[in-house]
């Protein structure tokens, strides 16, 4: 009997660790919703667009929130303004370089001033973010929200947890060499961004 | 000719005008797609798609003013047909 209970805690205990256990988030979102919004907002001119082409990992531990690392890639190609001439424009060499940068990429090393409350957890991402192959250091705030088991609630038939990241900040384009000639009161230099994304750890 | 052009560069002007009214007058560039927000119940996510819609924007408008304003202009260079009066009485 006390064999049988020993072995009962032991599988209890080892069945906890596996779920404590750091957690991989995929945030390729197959329902298209993932988004990053930028917009620049000078005197004489607004731009306003979005990015859809989210990719990337993030590992989560729900006990540890703090430990969080990973790398967010947002697909160049994926970034829309309304206006046909400006989305040329942003295309191109000058701008984003599309063609030779396919990649906006944000990885975060560690989390600062973290500070959780029930499932959703506030802190300072410090990680390397990459646009035009620059790369800055960059401190984020962001929000993580854990939704344990939410996942067959977006994709039917799939048991697992969610994680939803949001974050706003700024960064400025001509410290990522983007067009830094362009004049500031039409374009301006500082670029207001905003991440609303989910990525999913699924379980069978 | 003269009366065409003129009438012509009129219905330009109205059309462009009344086509930016009628779209929202929207006072930035024209747009070939407008953002559609959605919002994902399951993690309030407002997630943004574009639909394919042409709103014309100013210069859409100034580009159709112009047009229109080149159009009357040209009509300045026809001249008025003269319409030649003849005196046909005849004396008893």
């Amino acid at each position: 009997m006390k064999k049988q209970i020993l072995v009962l805690l032991s599988l209890a205990a080892s069945a906890g660790v596996a779920l404590a256990a750091p957690q991989s988030f995929d945030f390729k979102d197959p329902k298209g919703v993932n988004n990053a919004q930028f917009k620049l907002d000078a005197p004489l001119e607004a731009v306003t667009g979005s990015a859809n082409g989210i990719s990337g990992t993030v590992t989560f531990d729900p006990e540890h929130p703090g430990a969080t690392t990973g790398k967010i890639v947002v697909a160049a190609e994926s970034l829309h303004v309304p206006n046909p001439m400006q989305k040329g424009h942003l295309h191109s060499g000058q701008w984003m370089d599309v063609a030779n940068h396919k990649e906006i990429s944000f990885e975060a090393k560690e989390l600062k001033n973290v500070k959780t409350s029930g499932d959703t957890t506030t802190a300072d991402a410090v990680g390397t973010m990459t646009i035009k192959g620059v790369s800055k250091e960059l401190t984020v705030p962001v929000k993580l929200t854990y939704l344990k088991d939410r996942l067959s609630q977006r994709v039917p038939n799939m048991k697992g947890d969610l994680l939803v990241i949001r974050a706003n900040f700024e960064i400025k384009r001509s410290d990522f060499g983007i067009n830094p000639g362009a004049p500031k009161e039409k374009v301006s230099d500082t670029i207001e961004l905003t991440l609303s994304i989910a990525g999913a750890a699924p379980r069978s | 000719m003269k009366t065409t052009l003129r009438t012509l560069a009129a219905v330009l002007a109205l059309g462009a005008v009344g086509l930016w009214l009628a779209t929202g007058a929207s006072r930035g560039w024209t747009k070939t797609s407008v953002p559609v927000k959605q919002l994902d119940a399951v993690t309030g996510i407002e997630g943004v798609t574009y639909e394919k819609r042409f709103v014309p924007g100013v210069d859409f408008l100034g580009g159709a003013l112009c047009a229109s304003a080149m159009v009357a202009g040209l009509s300045f260079l026809f001249r008025n047909q003269n319409k030649q009066t003849t005196n046909t009485q005849q004396t008893p």
